[in-house]
C-alpha cells in the first residue's frame, strides 16, 4: 500500500469510516485475540511465561497446509489433525522445560519458536522455504489449502450479497475469526470457574504449596500449555486464510512479541481485556498509516516498532495490570 | 556437537555419573575432543582445522556479546531482550563514521563503543534503576527490555532503513598460515575481539572492581550491606556491556553487512552462551561463547550450513533441558 503523500501532514478521518479499514483491522486483531487468549492462560492464570506461540502458528499453520497439499487430505479434516498435531509439540516441548525456571522456559520457547521457522525455512522440500506454501500445480490441476474454505467463503458471501450488495468480501472470514474469540473467551472464563482453574491459579500464586497440596502441578502446566498451544494452532490456520499463504517470515518472534503487547494493553488475568486489547492497537497500528506524513513506508514501519515499544515501556513502567487487569492477581514473575 | 547434550555422563557406574556431575568442564570439553577427533579422522585435519578457524570469528562475536549479557543478567537479573538491539545500534554507529563521515575503521569501532555504552548507562539511568526502586518483577523487566529493543530499531529503521549497508572494510584480501587460510577481516575481529575479552576477563578477575561486580553477581542486597556502592558498580557493568556489544556489533558489521535485525539475530545463539556458560559468570560466557562458534562451524561438516543456525538453537534447548545450570554453572544458582 503505498501513502498518498499529496496531503502532507494532514490526517484524515476518512479511513475510519472506510469498511475495507475495518475488516483488515478486525481480522487482524481477531487473529491476535486468539493468539492471546493462549497466553493470558499461560501467563495471567498459570504463572507460565510462553514465548513460543508464534512457533505454535507456525507449527499449525504449516501441518494443516501440508496435510492437505501432500497428503491430498481435505481441508476440514486437515484442520483437526493439525491442532492435534500442535497440541503434542506443545506437550513435548514443555514436559522437560516446564520444569526449568521462568526465565529460562521463556528463553527456552522463543528458541523453540525459532527452530520451527527456520526449519520451515530450510526444509524446502515439504514447506516450499522461504516461498512458502500456497497452491501445488501438477500439469493443469492446481490444488491449493484453502480450496475448501473459498468455497464456503463463496456461498458465504452470494447468500450475504443477496442484501447487502457492497459487502465486504473479507466478512466471512471476520465472522469465524471473532466467532473463535468470542467462544474462547467464554470458555477459558468458565474454566477459569471450575476447580481445574482454581489449581492453576494456584500455581500461578504458590507452586510450592500447590503441589504440597498434592497437586501434579507440571500435569496442569502441560495442560495449561496444551490448550495455548490449540490457539495458537487457530490463530495459524486464520492467518494463512487471511494471507492466503504460508511463509516463514509471518512466524517471526515479532508475532509473539505483538501479542504480548496486545495482553499487556488489555491487562494480565483479563480474557475479555485480550480482545479489547487488539482491537485497540490494531486500530492504532493501522491507523498510523492514514495519518499522512510526508514519510517513506519504511519510516512508518519503523514508527509501529516504536509505538508497540512505547505501549510495551509505559505500560509496564506505570500501569503493569493494564487497562482491564486486576491488580491483586497480577504476578509479575518473582 | 552437541556440547551441553552430552555433558550428561554416559551409563557407567556411580562413581563415573558423580564426578561427571561435579566436573562438568571437563565432561564438556571431554565430549568436544572426542567429536574433533571423530570429525578429523572423517574429513581430515585441515578441513576441521578450517572450521574450528571460521568458528573462532563467529565465536569471538558471541562471546564480546554475552559477556556484557551474562554481567546484567547476573548482577541485575535483567533478561535483556535489548541486547540484540544493542549490538545494532553499535553497528550502525560504526557506519556513520565509518562510511557517511569516511573516517578510519578503528575510530568507527571506538565509536561505535562509546556510544552504545552511552545507550546502555542512559538505559540504566532512565528505566532500570526507577523500576528496580519500584521492585518491578522479572517478567515487567524483560517486557520493557522488548519494548526498548523495539525503539532501538525503530530509530535505526528510521535514519538509515531497511537496506542492506557495508562497512569500508576489505572483505577480498586473505592470509595464509600452515595451509589455512582467513580472511583480513576476521583475523582483525579475532585479534581485536580476543585481545578486549583478555582485558575484560583481566578486569572482573584482578580489580576491585571485578571483585565488586562478582559479589553484586552473587547478592546484591549483601553486598550493598556489606558497603560497596551498587549504583556505582551497576554503572559499570552498563559501561562494560554496552561497549562490548557496540564492538560486537561493529565487528559483526564488518564480518558481513549491516541490517536492522543484525543484532536481534545474534540474540539467541548469545543468550545460549549466557546459559551455557552459567548466569552471571563472565568466564563461563566468554568461553561458552568460543566453543559455541566452534561447534556451530564444526557442524558445517556433517549437516548443510543452512542448518547451522538452528542447529545452534537445538543445543540451546537441549543444554538447558539437561543441564540448566550451565556448564560452568552451580546447582546452587537454581
Amino acid at each position: 500500500m503505498t501513502l498518498p503523500l499529496e496531503l502532507p501532514l494532514a490526517f484524515t478521518l476518512e479511513a475510519f469510516t472506510n469498511v475495507g479499514f475495518w475488516s483488515g483491522v478486525l481480522v487482524t486483531a481477531g487473529i491476535y485475540a486468539v493468539v492471546t487468549l493462549g497466553l493470558q492462560l499461560n501467563v495471567g492464570y498459570t504463572g507460565i511465561v510462553n514465548f513460543g506461540q508464534a512457533g505454535f502458528m507456525a507449527v499449525g499453520g504449516y501441518t494443516m497446509a501440508i496435510l492437505v497439499l501432500e497428503a491430498g487430505l481435505s481441508f476440514w479434516l486437515a484442520m483437526p489433525l493439525a491442532v492435534l498435531v500442535t497440541m503434542a509439540f506443545g506437550v513435548l516441548i514443555g514436559l522437560p522445560s516446564l520444569r526449568l525456571r521462568t526465565d529460562y522456559f521463556a528463553i527456552v520457547t522463543l528458541a523453540m519458536a525459532e527452530v520451527v521457522r527456520l526449519a520451515a525455512q530450510n526444509a524446502q522440500g515439504l514447506t516450499g522455504g522461504n516461498k512458502g506454501l500456497y497452491c501445488n500445480f501438477e500439469g493443469v490441476n492446481q490444488t491449493c489449502f484453502d480450496e475448501a474454505w473459498q468455497s464456503v467463503n463463496d456461498s458465504i458471501l452470494g447468500w450475504v450479497e443477496g442484501f447487502w450488495p457492497d459487502v465486504d468480501p473479507l466478512l466471512p472470514l471476520l465472522l469465524v475469526v471473532w466467532a473463535t474469540v468470542v467462544i474462547g473467551i467464554v470458555a477459558l472464563n468458565y474454566i477459569q470457574r471450575t476447580p481445574w482453574g482454581r489449581v492453576l491459579r494456584a500455581v500461578r500464586e504458590d507452586e510450592d504449596a500447590a503441589r504440597a497440596l498434592g497437586k501434579n502441578t507440571l500435569l496442569y502446566k502441560l495442560q495449561s500449555l496444551a490448550i495455548s498451544a490449540v490457539l495458537g494452532a487457530l490463530a495459524g490456520f486464520y492467518l494463512a486464510l487471511f494471507l492466503t499463504t504460508i511463509q516463514p517470515d509471518d512466524y517471526e518472534p515479532i508475532v509473539t512479541f505483538f501479542a504480548f503487547g496486545v495482553l499487556i494493553l488489555g491487562g494480565l488475568a483479563s480474557y475479555t481485556g485480550v480482545a479489547i486489547g487488539a482491537v485497540l492497537l490494531w486500530t492504532l497500528l493501522e491507523g498510523m498509516r492514514f495519518v499522512e506524513l510526508p514519510i517513506s513506508e519504511e519510516r512508518t514501519a519503523a514508527l509501529r516498532f516504536a509505538l508497540v515499544g512505547l505501549v510495551l515501556i509505559l505500560l509496564m513502567a506505570f500501569r503493569p495490570q493494564g487497562i482491564f487487569g486486576k491488580r491483586e492477581e497480577m504476578v509479575l514473575g518473582r | 556437537m552437541e556440547a551441553g547434550a552430552r555433558a550428561e555422563p554416559a551409563p557407567g557406574g556411580v562413581d563415573l555419573r558423580e564426578s561427571a556431575r561435579e566436573h562438568p568442564v571437563a565432561v564438556a570439553f571431554g565430549v568436544i575432543g572426542l567429536i574433533v577427533l571423530a570429525l578429523i579422522v572423517a574429513k581430515g585435519v585441515h578441513d576441521v582445522a578450517q572450521a574450528s578457524l571460521n568458528g573462532l570469528t563467529l565465536g569471538t562475536i558471541y562471546a564480546l556479546g554475552a559477556v556484557g549479557l551474562t554481567l546484567v543478567y547476573g548482577i541485575l537479573r535483567l533478561v535483556n531482550f535489548a541486547h540484540g538491539d544493542f549490538l545494532t545500534f553499535g553497528a550502525y554507529m560504526a557506519y556513520l563514521v565509518n562510511v557517511t563521515w569516511g573516517m578510519p575503521l578503528a575510530a568507527a569501532i571506538a565509536f561505535g563503543m562509546g556510544a552504545t555504552a552511552a545507550l546502555g548507562l542512559l538505559s540504566e539511568r532512565v528505566m532500570w534503576r526507577p523500576m528496580r526502586a519500584k521492585g518491578a518483577g522479572f517478567l515487567q523487566l524483560m517486557l520493557m527490555s522488548i519494548g526498548l529493543a523495539f525503539i532501538i530499531r525503530s530509530v535505526i529503521q528510521w535514519f538509515w532503513g531497511t537496506e542492506i549497508r557495508t562497512l569500508d572494510v576489505d572483505v577480498t584480501e586473505s592470509v595464509s598460515f600452515l595451509g589455512l587460510r582467513i580472511g583480513q577481516t576476521e583475523l582483525m575481529v579475532v585479534i581485536v575481539g580476543i585481545a578486549i575479552l583478555a582485558a575484560v576477563a583481566a578486569v572482573v578477575r584482578f580489580t576491585l572492581l571485578g571483585k565488586r561486580m562478582r559479589a553484586l553477581s552473587d547478592n546484591l542486597a549483601l553486598a550493598e550491606t556489606a558497603g560497596i556502592d551498587t549504583r556505582r558498580v551497576i554503572l559499570y557493568t552498563w559501561l562494560f556491556a554496552g561497549a562490548l556489544a557496540g564492538l560486537a556489533g561493529a565487528l559483526a558489521g564488518a564480518l558481513t553487512n549491516l541490517r536492522p535485525e543484525l543484532g536481534f539475530e545474534l540474540l539467541l545463539p548469545i543468550f545460549a552462551a549466557v546459559i551455557l556458560g552459567g548466569i552471571g559468570n563472565p568466564f563461563g560466557a566468554l568461553t561458552a561463547g568460543l566453543v559455541l562458534g566452534v561447534v556451530i562451524e564444526l557442524s558445517t561438516l556433517v549437516v548443510e550450513p543452512r542448518w547451522k543456525v538452528t542447529f545452534g538453537f537445538l543445543a540451546l534447548i537441549i543444554a538447558l533441558v539437561i543441564r540448566p545450570q550451565g556448564i560452568f554453572g552451580k546447582a546452587k544458582a537454581l
